[in-house]
């Protein structure tokens, strides 16, 4: 399948759905990280979650990408329950986690490597799919001789090569100065109108939550709920500029103002949130 | 490369360099002065050790009263390398040396994923290994005598011994500390049980594993004395251990440097090896 193709094919699956997911994380004391999430989420949509820092964002995201169970509700995708971690949900983290000991090229046929792609043909669409983000002659580089804007766009094709129905983003350009992370914004908002993949995207970046995503769900302080839902009802494909729209700015106070009366509140509880970790067995 | 730019113009090269490009700067790396500094300190060692022979040094606590001279070494190390039995003695050597060593690496390693990879195995596995751990090897020569039908397999289940602990433990620690997110992102790619232990665990590990090896090998020719001191015949280790009781004193020290220079050689090829295994592990050391 070509990269034509399969961008064609863009599917209509990639349905989430949440139902009173409660988080118990295991600690010194186990602790309740999540609280009664319920979400839809439809396929093809791209939703940013923000809020206080250890409200959970990272945590509901584990759970969503299989690494994780919730210890209550229900979570599925397109009517599924999610069992555990599998190729049809992809994952880019904040800092890249590519095999440090493959090319770029190799890294982003990893996927295709796993479902038993013969060499010849994973190599070649791992080649498209690398030209796909701006990283044409650098195949043969090891992840470390790549810049970190570099080594995210190499995770987000290794991820897409999959073809995905979900893709969940960790605070994937939280690491890189602003005129890369601007860069990125762009080519991740042009691949996903090209392929339509569900994006469910964690940040604390406002601004980057606005400018991508259709709808905006603004988490509480721990253990997070969802407190608001904001629809981002802004024309695509939006401008550079758009930021300084009065549409925009609205929304944006609207968010600032829930975000900031959260943080406040956190700070009166004066738990200071451990920091989130993967489970052992993952 | 600190932008995104090079991105506009794909192609051009960065400071990085290929991953292909494997320098042999390792064996220069230092400037000529201080190679011959280090050289002189050598020479000068040499230089105290003849003159404290030779003068029969005798510093109360330690004596060189009996001690042979380097010049008596270099002519007992002249008979040896004339001597038609120098061939069977290194060959013999090494046949233990590397059998013990390469079963230690098998076992060493699969012993060691498993602990590293399972609490089961750490909780069933580590207890009885860490009670066989401080016991030295010249502790096991009686048992090896009873427990194998050759005294050859006595002898290279002793530097197997030498050898096993260290491969076993860096191997361990090697695959604990490798990066869970590795492991999670690929699982999320598709990665199943055996495929995550075979693309990310053990070559995650290797580094470290490596390390292990290059100890482990030091560590098994410094039990081929104590091995060999179960030989009839062959072996530098015989040789050293029968000059001692022939007090033949030039001899023992040709034995121990020999022992020391094959030591250091196997343990350098060792890392050799890694280097080339691994062109990436110094690519990341060099950016990070």
């Amino acid at each position: 399948m070509s990269i034509a193709t399969q961008a064609q094919s863009g599917s209509k699956a990639g349905r989430i759905e949440l139902r009173d997911i409660a988080i118990h994380l295991p600690g010194k004391v186990r602790f309740e990280a999540v609280r009664q999430v319920s979400t839809t989420i439809a396929a093809g949509e791209f939703v940013s979650i923000i809020g206080p820092s250890g409200c959970g964002k990272s945590t509901l995201l584990n759970a969503v990408a299989g690494y994780l169970q919730p210890s209550g509700g229900s979570l599925s995708v397109d009517g599924e329950p999610v069992g555990g971690p599998g190729p049809d949900r992809g994952m880019v983290f904040q800092h890249n986690s590519l095999l440090p000991w493959r090319s770029a090229l190799d890294n982003v046929a990893f996927g295709l490597k796993m479902r038993g792609v013969a060499r010849a043909e994973r190599l070649e669409r791992a080649r498209e799919f690398l030209e796909l983000v701006g990283l044409r002659g650098f195949a043969d580089r090891y992840p470390a001789q790549l810049s970190g804007g570099m080594q995210q766009r190499v995770e987000i094709a290794r991820v897409l090569i999959n073809n995905p129905r979900v893709v969940l983003m960790d605070e994937p350009f939280g690491a890189l100065d602003a005129q890369t992370r601007e860069r990125m914004q762009q080519l991740l908002l042009d691949i996903w109108g090209r392929f339509r993949p569900t994006v469910l995207f964690v940040t604390h970046d406002i601004d980057e939550a606005l400018i991508l995503s259709d709808r905006v769900l603004v988490m509480t302080h721990r253990p997070g709920r969802i407190r608001e839902e904001i629809v981002v009802d802004l024309p695509r494909p939006r401008p550079e500029d758009i930021i300084v729209s009065p549409e925009f700015i609205a929304l944006k106070k609207r968010c600032l103002a829930l975000v900031q009366d959260e943080v406040r509140q956190s700070l009166i509880g004066g738990l200071e949130a451990p920091r989130i970790e993967l489970p052992v067995e993952a | 490369m600190s932008s995104e730019q090079a991105l506009s113009a794909p192609g051009i090269a960065d400071a990085g360099g290929r991953p292909g490009g494997f320098p042999a700067a390792w064996l220069a790396g230092l400037p000529v002065g201080r190679l011959l500094l280090r050289a002189a300190a050598l020479l000068a060692c040499v230089a105290f050790w003849q003159a404290a022979s030779v003068l029969k040094f005798d510093f109360g606590l330690v004596t060189f009263r009996y001690v042979p001279a380097p010049s008596d070494v270099i002519v007992a190390g002249w008979n040896l390398f004339q001597s038609p039995k120098l061939a069977s003695h290194v060959v013999n050597s090494l046949i233990r040396v590397f059998s013990g060593f390469a079963a230690a690496t098998l076992l060493g390693i699969v012993v060691g994923v498993l602990i590293g990879r399972s609490r089961r195995f750490e909780d069933t596995l580590l207890p009885p290994l860490e009670v066989l751990r401080p016991i030295p090897g010249v502790a096991w020569i009686p048992l090896a005598i009873l427990m194998f039908p050759s005294s050859e397999l006595s002898m290279v289940f002793i530097t197997f011994m030498g050898a096993f602990f260290p491969i076993l433990l860096n191997t361990v620690h090697g695959v604990e500390a490798v990066d869970r997110r590795l492991i999670a992102s690929s699982r999320s790619l598709g990665a199943g049980r055996w495929s995550v232990l075979a693309e990310v665990v053990v070559p995650g590990a290797l580094p470290s594993i490596v390390t292990g090896l290059a100890i482990g090998m030091g560590t098994s020719w410094f039990c081929l004395v104590t091995a060999e001191m179960i030989a009839g015949q062959y072996g530098i280790g015989y040789y050293t251990w029968e000059s001692y009781t022939l007090q033949n004193y030039p001899d023992i020290v040709v034995g121990m440097l020999f022992i020391g220079a094959f030591g250091m050689a196997s343990s350098g090829l060792i890392k050799l090896l890694g280097r080339v295994l691994m062109p990436w592990y110094r690519i990341q050391e060099r950016h990070s």
